[in-house]
């Protein structure tokens, strides 16, 4: 029996993996990927994990797929950065099991560094993409995906938006459907095909042409690109999101939607292009199809009308196209003071900050809750680029500024989950340099600002179950920190996390500090199950240890 | 002037090409500070709007919502639905949680467009109080007006329903019966709650009411039409 249900495109992108025999999901938390492996958890025979970084989920996914389960990861599209490296030579092994890589780009940057296209990534790594429009085509082709993925032998890239993932639609479910089939699973020795030396790797890569010769066929008739026609003499190129806005704006144009992105179905293009007097390509950010339809010859307008920058509405196209725009309400007349985002009050990570400040020291920050320490009223951050490059480019900057009279002390802060993404490499990367500088890791025992996941560092791994955790103590052994260089202290125990500060600050060399408090909407989460008391007990342990030989 | 319909609604000729009446596209905006249950309101509206036989899109911005900074939902239903967000200067409905925050997307309302709103204040950091002609302001720019009083509100209901009784202000607003507001409800608060949500939302509906009546009465004797009712739900 079909019921139409309301779902955001995630929890689409999650049913409809499930829908196709997925056996593994992974992925690392980021903005507005993350409900997709939130979603697939809650399905007991798929095996779903968070991973450490993108590049570690990437590895594992395809892992699973030669091994002959069906896998899918997910990240935001800064993520698929961190993946690079796996993603481009995955084309070159191809898969065993279907193996699907969803990126979450974020156009406008509502939550993001930047607002990188990833449609680029598929042209330079040879890697099919699919991008649907509306959460119940997320799920259709997420579907799609992974049959194009075993019917091609190659990993395929799914896009989602801001716009997608975290928009609800409608999509009809039929609760009577049979269990999903799996993909037999086995792994077969094959290593001139997973084993990328050179000479199976030029092999290969006359196999990924041949390939990317039949892909290109087969988008001529994929049902995922269709062409709606229409009685006004515009024709619409678009794909995504952007093809509702122009539903919404040009109901008589004649649309060609296109679901896969790359390949291109030229002759589909072509075809289309003829019937109309005027060709619009209608993408957000970059003129990736825009470039490939001005190549084949056919006039059209892109960039020339539409923005680059920030995601589109329908009031981006009206404008663009000379269109008339609604009347709106006027502006108030009494003002309306700004409201920002801040760090919550009772959030551990405050004092930190004022402590840095009030020490006039360079503050190289990173990505998460803690990020808000730019804001006032701490105004404590100097740098801010990419995970973990808050230890690295506190490293770069010591590096030129040591042996230069008054220069300003520099001091590196990272959160609990980015240390176990990247921080622990550029932290290695300081000791063994020998390096001089104060990292210090906030550990608010949970990934914040992505809505509450585990780390490493927090005991617990997705669906809430207990594990190991990284000991910050036996770290710093391990890294050659000497002891007095070291300390972990209690968050809520402001003198404590002062008297540190300036004790480190005062020494040489590489010197980490663990700050270690309790994310308040973390804490309570975990009064609702009963387990705050245990951890915030647990965590207290990590300090008594330390305390001890930091009064010594 | 919008054209009122008895079945769909009213249409909103502010739109040039604007769609006919069986098409439009019933646009809610609803708006708030993090953490005051802003998006929960918007699924259950988007719920009840599914319930009623409409298709339903709706769209916000996860992240910063407990963070202290504005949240907004866009909610859309009607026949077929495009866009996931409003476009600018066609919500039909704005409904606040918080005093200001009606203010600061007035500018997305369509002339002629109906607001709900909560007067509880949460300042933003720095700001001890906001400007004394706000309520005034809201009045002056939206066709039609309810305002619930915070304190008298919350003698009667607890804070954590008030966005429950929003809602049972936008029912009178919006071609969704009542029925299928209380069928949503029930999916989307715990068991325990659904008598104290249903009382909120009948609350709201109630106070909505009287808002109406009053703006009717006051706009008959100044020879003004009246504002916009609930248009019947014909399914």
């Amino acid at each position: 029996m079909a019921t139409k249900l309301l779902m955001s495109g995630n929890e689409a992108i999650a049913l409809g993996a499930y829908e196709a025999g997925v056996a593994l999901g992974c992925g690392y938390p980021g903005t507005p990927s993350t409900e997709i492996i939130e979603t697939l958890v809650r399905r007991p025979d798929v095996y779903t994990e968070w991973s450490v970084n993108e590049k570690v989920a990437l590895e594992v996914g395809l892992g699973a797929a030669l091994a002959g389960g069906r896998a899918l990861v997910t990240m935001k599209h800064v993520g698929l950065n961190v993946a690079a490296d796996p993603l481009f030579t995955s084309a070159y092994t191809g898969v065993n099991a279907g193996l699907v890589v969803v990126t979450a780009d974020d156009p406008s940057m509502h939550s993001s560094q930047n607002e990188q296209d990833n449609r680029n990534y598929a042209l330079a790594a040879k890697l099919p993409m699919f991008e649907p429009s509306d959460a119940r085509e997320a799920r259709e082709l997420t579907r799609a995906a992974f049959e194009l993925s075993e019917a091609y032998d190659t990993p395929v890239l799914l896009r989602s938006t801001t716009r997608l993932s975290h928009a609800t639609g409608v999509v009809e479910v039929d609760e009577d459907a049979p269990a999903p089939q799996r993909h037999p699973l086995g792994f077969e020795r094959q290593p001139a095909k997973y084993v990328m030396i050179p000479s199976n790797a030029k092999r290969r890569r006359v196999d990924v042409e041949d390939r990317w010769a039949r892909l290109r066929e087969a988008v001529e008739t994929h049902p995922a690109n269709r062409v709606e026609p229409g009685s006004s003499d515009i024709g619409v190129i678009t794909s995504g999101v952007p093809y509702e806005y122009v539903r919404e704006v040009l109901p008589d144009a004649g649309v060609l939607k296109l679901g896969i992105v790359h390949p291109l179905p030229r002759r589909l293009v072509e075809d289309f292009a003829r019937q109309y007097r005027t060709v619009y390509v209608v993408e957000e950010l970059d003129p990736v199809i825009e470039t490939q339809v001005r190549a084949w010859g056919i006039a059209c307008h892109g960039k020339d009308v539409f923005p680059s920058i920030g995601e589109f509405s329908p009031g981006t196209l009206r404008a663009a196209l000379g269109l008339p725009q609604p009347e709106t309400i006027a502006e108030p007349a009494v003002e309306v003071p700004p409201r920002f985002p801040a760090l919550c009050v009772g959030c551990p990570h405050g004092h930190v900050y004022n402590a840095l400040r009030e020490r006039g020291m360079v503050v190289s920050g990173d990505i998460g809750c803690y990020s808000l320490g730019v804001m006032p009223p701490y105004s404590a951050m100097d740098t801010l680029l990419d995970m973990g490059a808050s230890v690295t480019m506190a490293h770069g900057m010591d590096a030129v500024l040591q042996g230069q009279p008054d220069r300003p002390p520099v001091a590196a802060v990272i959160g609990d989950s980015t240390f176990a993404h990247s921080g622990l490499t550029g932290l290695l990367n300081a000791c063994w340099n020998q390096r001089d500088g104060l990292f210090i890791v906030l550990d608010n025992g949970t990934t914040a600002m992505t809505g509450g996941q585990p780390n490493p560092l927090s005991g617990e791994r997705l669906g809430r179950e207990d594990t190991m955790h990284l000991d910050y103590g036996y770290l710093a052994r391990a890294f050659g920190i000497p002891e007095e260089n070291f300390a972990a202290v209690d968050a809520n125990n402001r003198k404590a996390v002062t008297a540190a500060i300036d004790d480190l600050a005062g020494r040489s060399g590489v010197r980490l500090l663990a700050v270690i408090g309790m994310c308040i909407i973390e804490a309570k989460d975990l009064k609702k199950i009963d387990k705050f008391v245990g951890k915030r007990d647990a965590r207290k342990l990590e300090l008594i240890e330390v305390d001890a030989h930091a009064h010594a | 002037m919008p054209t009122p319909d008895p079945v769909r609604g009213t249409v909103n000729e502010n739109v040039p090409g604007g769609q006919p009446v069986g098409d439009k596209v019933w646009n809610v905006l609803l708006v708030g500070v993090g953490g005051q249950g802003v998006v929960l309101a918007s699924d259950i509206l988007a719920a009840a709007a599914l319930e009623a036989g409409w298709d339903v899109k709706k769209s916000e911005i996860h992240g910063m919502s407990q963070r202290g900074g504005s949240v907004f939902s866009h909610v859309r239903f009607g026949p077929i639905v495009h866009s996931p967000t409003i476009p600018r200067g066609e919500v039909d409905v704005l409904a606040s949680l918080e005093r200001i925050e009606a203010l600061r997307w007035s500018g997305w309302a369509h002339p002629g467009a109906a607001v709900c709103y909560v007067d509880h204040e949460i300042h933003p950091q720095g700001v001890r109080a906001y400007n004394p002609g706000v309520d005034d302001e809201i009045a002056r720019l939206f066709g039609t007006t309810i305002r619930f009083e915070d304190h008298a509100l919350k003698s009667r209901i607890s804070a954590k329903v008030k966005n429950t009784a929003l809602l049972g202000a936008i029912s009178l607003l919006v071609p969704i019966p009542q029925q299928a507001f209380l069928a949503a409800l029930a999916g989307h608060v715990p068991a325990r709650t659904e008598e104290a949500n249903a009382t909120a939302f009948a609350i709201g509906r109630e106070i909505g009411s009287s808002a109406l009546a009053e703006a009717t009465e006051m706009a008959e004797m100044a020879g003004r039409p009246a504002p916009e009712q609930e248009p019947t739900h014909v399914e």
